[in-house]
């Protein structure tokens, strides 16, 4: 007897059919779901999300997220994203570096251009203070 | 009174015009459709986001997560998404200008602002705000990633107690018409209620590693998610809004040309009239001369 299992990110559904077993990497360790399992909801470590579908293995890499298990119905809701602790304060602070030396060397500028500067040094400076923050720096 | 000649040119450049706008009025329609793809794609996950939040926080009462902290203060983050390019009527401008007024009344204290979009960004610059993060020239159908730093940097603000208050401004579609600026509070997060036809959820979940942390996670997420929606439902309203500004312009442009044309030939027909009574004038007159 499979349940339906659903896999879902904010950008698109990734699956949708019936699966007899899953196995995925959850926040407390590897956890496989075979139907009738009792109402859970976990936390996704990223990881590959497998689950067999009609006989078939597949396998979905999921950059972490949630999954609701519910004895005839498993949902996951995955990220796909490049999340904020991904972002790398050494590209962060290149980026800024190279905007503030463009800024400086370029002492004429019509109006856009120096808009346009100003908006990607705000934008890179943005980025690594998240990049900072995010290391307790 | 223009000559014929001046008045072919000009009706050749507005039929020019005319073919660039109708073209930009099609590729709008098209791109239209896409968009609300976009955001209907993102329904499957922020439902089931919300009936989670809504479980997990009825569990959780004691805990309270720092974007459920209501604050007292009249700082405030703004938000603001808008369309990177313009030809799209008042869609951009009615957006900034409904922020601007927000954060005016509400938030007088150390008003900062997010921009998600170029046109929010250039006036926000050009007006010396103060801008903490951007992302702008993002494509149709952006990535989650591209705005996730942005929205962080907001987020952060909140939690490291340097605003009471997460906004966010859009321009909400209503129907290919109708584009309606709306300001709406992100952060502190308020759950939706559960309506009343939706069940109850079948039975209390086992929580892995428990509710608070479940929490701890999804909350962000949620918050992520609306920016996002936001973004890509805002991308809706620009198209529906430069398809309406460019039929618009292509119809003026054919009343131009009907009204040039008709001149043209009143014109026409004036120089041809003149030119017969010439002709007739000038024979009369060697007629009469001759006898």
């Amino acid at each position: 007897m499979p349940f339906s299992l659903r896999v879902v990110s904010v950008e698109a559904s990734l699956f949708e059919g019936d699966a007899d077993f899953v196995l995925a990497t959850g926040g407390e360790g590897e956890l496989g779901i075979l139907p009738g399992h009792a109402p859970l909801l976990t936390t996704l470590a990223p990881g590959p999300l497998r689950f067999d579908a009609q006989g078939k293995r597949e396998e979905i890499f999921v950059g972490g997220g949630f999954m609701e298990v519910l004895p005839d119905r498993v949902t996951v809701l995955a990220d796909v994203a490049e999340r904020a602790e991904d972002i790398s304060v050494e590209r962060a602070e290149q980026s800024r570096k190279e905007i503030q030396d463009r800024l400086s060397a370029a002492r004429e500028l019509t109006a856009q251009e120096k808009l346009d500067m100003e908006a990607a040094l705000a934008m890179a400076e943005a980025r690594l203070r998240v990049a900072r923050m995010r290391r307790g720096g | 009174m223009p000559s014929v000649r001046d008045l072919r040119g000009r009706i050749r450049a507005i039929k020019n015009t005319q073919k660039i706008t109708k073209a930009m009025q099609v590729v709008a329609a098209t791109k239209l459709r896409r968009a609300q793809a976009a955001v209907q794609a993102t329904r499957p996950y922020s439902e089931k986001t919300i009936e989670v939040l809504q479980t997990t926080a009825a569990l959780a009462t004691e805990y309270r997560h720092p974007f459920l902290e209501q604050r007292e203060g009249k700082r405030g983050v703004m938000i603001l998404v808008t369309a990177d390019r313009g030809l799209a009527g008042a869609v951009n401008t009615n957006t900034i200008r409904a922020a601007a007024r927000y954060m005016n009344q509400n938030h007088p204290d150390q008003p900062r602002w997010v921009t998600l979009g170029r046109k929010g960004r250039d006036f926000m610059i050009r007006y010396r705000r103060d801008v903490i993060a951007d992302a702008s020239g993002l494509p149709d159908r952006p990535p989650l990633h591209t705005i996730l730093p942005a929205v962080a940097v907001a987020l952060q603000e909140y939690l490291e107690g340097r605003t009471d208050r997460v906004v966010l401004a859009y321009a909400k579609w209503i129907s290919t018409m109708r584009q309606e600026a709306v300001v709406r509070t992100l952060v502190p997060v308020e759950i939706p209620e559960r309506s009343a036809d939706q069940k109850a959820p079948a039975a209390d979940y086992i929580y892995e590693p428990d509710p608070e942390a479940v929490l701890d996670t999804l909350l962000p997420r949620y918050v992520e998610t609306q920016v996002y929606q936001a973004v890509l439902e805002n991308q809706a309203s620009f198209y529906s809004a430069q398809m309406i500004a460019m039929q618009n312009a292509t119809n003026a442009a054919g009343d131009f040309i009907r009204d040039l044309t008709l001149l043209m030939n009143k014109v026409r027909q004036a120089t041809i009239t003149t030119e017969l009574m010439e002709i007739v004038g000038g024979a009369e007159a060697l007629r009469s001369a001759s006898t």
